[in-house]
């Protein structure tokens, strides 16, 4: 069991998300940095996919009310366990009692904590993460319980394993993203174009687990910028009449009624989401998807052969 | 794009593929959208995670760890090609209950006014069509109705409503659809009603399904109430 002294801004739990309801209106969901949480569930020697506790936007306290083995990574945030900084990105097994505190700091955004066996949460529609406008799942609160699935006894020895710096994405406040050209390019003029791959554009406070909104030369539009509504993915980013982009992001509608100019890679998702808003700033390189597709799976296959030179000592606290 | 027209076909990222029937909203182009994604349901291929249904597209969402874009386009060109020319499952048809006007459509008289109907034609006109959902989206099991009499066409209001009250049954431009949950929004509220669209408890949480039929049938209030 897990007790949460004090949620963040943002705290929810959030599996991989919910696959096969985003024909009826119901968002995909799941983690803003995919990478972080999926790393935080294989170092805990958890699925990929299992639910993870994801926080974000401000501090947080918890509580352990068991000895087990836990993870913590992501970006913009700091690790104290009874008062002692302890490294993210790592496996480490704790006592019952243990006093876990993330304190924010700059560099990012969203932190996720893997605890081994996952969390026992109600599943609807076929996961547990949560999508707070439809009122599905819950924003977590000073007392609340979460539970845990299995033992977590016999992964004591995946203790101290962790994921080396090269490997995690490269974070940051002033960001190159990936991105593939959208469907609507036709719909664009040439400055408008011209402006999207050469322009920086700034991360505006309007960012969510919905959408961020950027700011920069407006991008102009040959035809307008109404479509006939049509599916999205995270990651397209979408230019409304005002022609500031706004980029999608996991809690976002499952269809859209602007033009989409761009989406991001898959494998450059994580370093937006963990962008922070307000400060943040980013510009795009243009890549095809088959370029996209082989970064995406080569960052998978680092990921597990990263965690396969698995550190034999392990750390007690 | 002419509705025998074979779509047009773009990767959209690296995680999905966007197939374009047409670039209007047109009841043949959305038969097309749904015969497709019913056929790729039918025989799906390992790494194809879920379809997205809309006017005139389907967006197909695959996990690009286990596919390549190559390998998606190749079945989904060998689909389009087999992919039967006309309708073969036939569609439900959905009643919809509706208290019109009132405090249940506040603005059916704006609605009628506008187009020099009294309150009675509009509903009678509304509630005389069958309707398909065409999409769905916005918000958990929100419908968009296609098939809605053109005389009913009415713009969006100019400043949306902050909250609006699930099963309001509304007008935007062409569409007719119902608010599935409580939420803000813009669209001509006419009716509404006291059908649960959405509930993510219920074994079946959503009443409608992309392609059903909907017919309105208007009710007076106290129909409405359920221990009437």
């Amino acid at each position: 069991m897990l007790e949460v002294l004090s949620p963040a801004f943002v705290t929810t739990i959030q599996d991989s998300g919910r696959r096969g309801y985003q024909r009826y209106g119901v968002p995909l969901s799941g983690p803003m940095d995919w990478f972080a949480h999926r790393t935080a569930n294989r170092l805990v020697g958890n699925l990929s996919e299992a639910a993870c506790l994801e926080l974000g936007m401000s501090a947080a306290q918890l509580r352990l009310e068991s000895d087990t083995l836990i993870a913590i990574t992501g970006a913009g945030y700091r690790l104290l366990v009874n008062g002692k900084a302890l490294p993210m990105w790592t496996a480490l097994w704790l006592h019952k009692g243990a006093h876990i505190e993330f304190s924010k700091v700059p560099g990012g955004t969203w932190a996720y904590l893997a605890i081994a066996g996952g969390f026992r949460e109600p599943q609807i529609l076929g996961s547990c993460s949560a999508y707070l406008r439809a009122g599905i799942g819950r924003q977590l609160q000073p007392g609340d319980m979460l539970s845990v699935s299995g033992t977590a006894a016999n992964k004591r020895g995946l203790a101290g394993r962790y994921l080396p710096e090269d490997v995690r994405p490269a974070y940051g406040t002033e960001l190159e993203l990936m991105a593939i050209l959208g469907p609507h390019i036709d719909r664009f003029n040439q400055s408008g174009l011209e402006s999207f791959w050469n322009g920086t554009y700034k991360l505006t406070p309007k960012a969510d687990r919905m959408g961020f909104r950027l700011q920069g030369v407006p991008l102009t539009h040959s035809k307008g910028a109404d479509i006939i509504s049509q599916g999205m993915v995270s990651g397209v980013v979408q230019v409304p009449a005002d022609g500031q982009p706004i980029v999608m992001m996991p809690d976002h509608p499952t269809s859209g009624g602007y033009t989409q100019i761009a989406v991001l890679a898959t494998t450059d998702l994580p370093r937006l989401a963990q962008c922070e808003p307000g400060i943040g700033q980013v510009c795009f390189r243009r890549v095809d998807v088959e370029e996209a597709q082989k970064v995406y799976r080569k960052t998978l296959a680092s990921l597990e052969t990263a965690l396969l030179d698995d550190q034999e000592d392990w750390m007690q606290l | 794009m002419h509705s025998n027209d074979l779509p047009i076909i773009r990767a959209l990222g690296d995680s999905a593929i966007l197939v374009e029937f047409g670039d209007k909203i047109d009841s043949l182009i959305n038969q097309q959208v749904y015969r497709l994604d019913a056929w790729l349901k039918a025989d799906t291929l390992a790494g194809v995670l879920e379809s997205l249904p809309a006017y005139t597209s389907l967006v197909i969402q695959y996990d690009p760890g286990y596919l390549n874009v190559s390998e998606v386009l190749a079945w989904l060109n060998d689909k389009i090609k087999s992919c039967p020319k006309e309708n073969t499952s036939s569609q439900r048809l959905i009643e919809v209950p509706v208290v019109y006007g009132g405090k249940s459509g506040v603005d059916l008289s704006a609605v009628a006014a506008a187009h020099q109907l009294s309150d009675e034609e509009v509903i009678r006109i509304h509630s005389q069509n069958e309707y398909t959902v065409a999409m769905m989206g916005f918000t958990p099991g929100f419908a968009y109705l296609s098939g809605m009499d053109p005389r009913l066409s009415t713009p969006r209001l100019s400043t949306p409503r902050i909250q609006i009250p699930a099963g309001s049954v509304g007008i935007a431009g062409a569409q007719t659809g119902i608010y599935s949950i409580e939420s803000p929004g813009g669209w001509q509220l006419i009716g509404r009603t006291a059908l649960t669209l959405f509930n993510p408890l219920k074994q079946k949480p959503f009443y409608f399904s992309p392609g059903d039929k909907v017919r309105f049938i208007p009710i007076s209030p106290a129909e409405a109430e359920p221990d009437a």
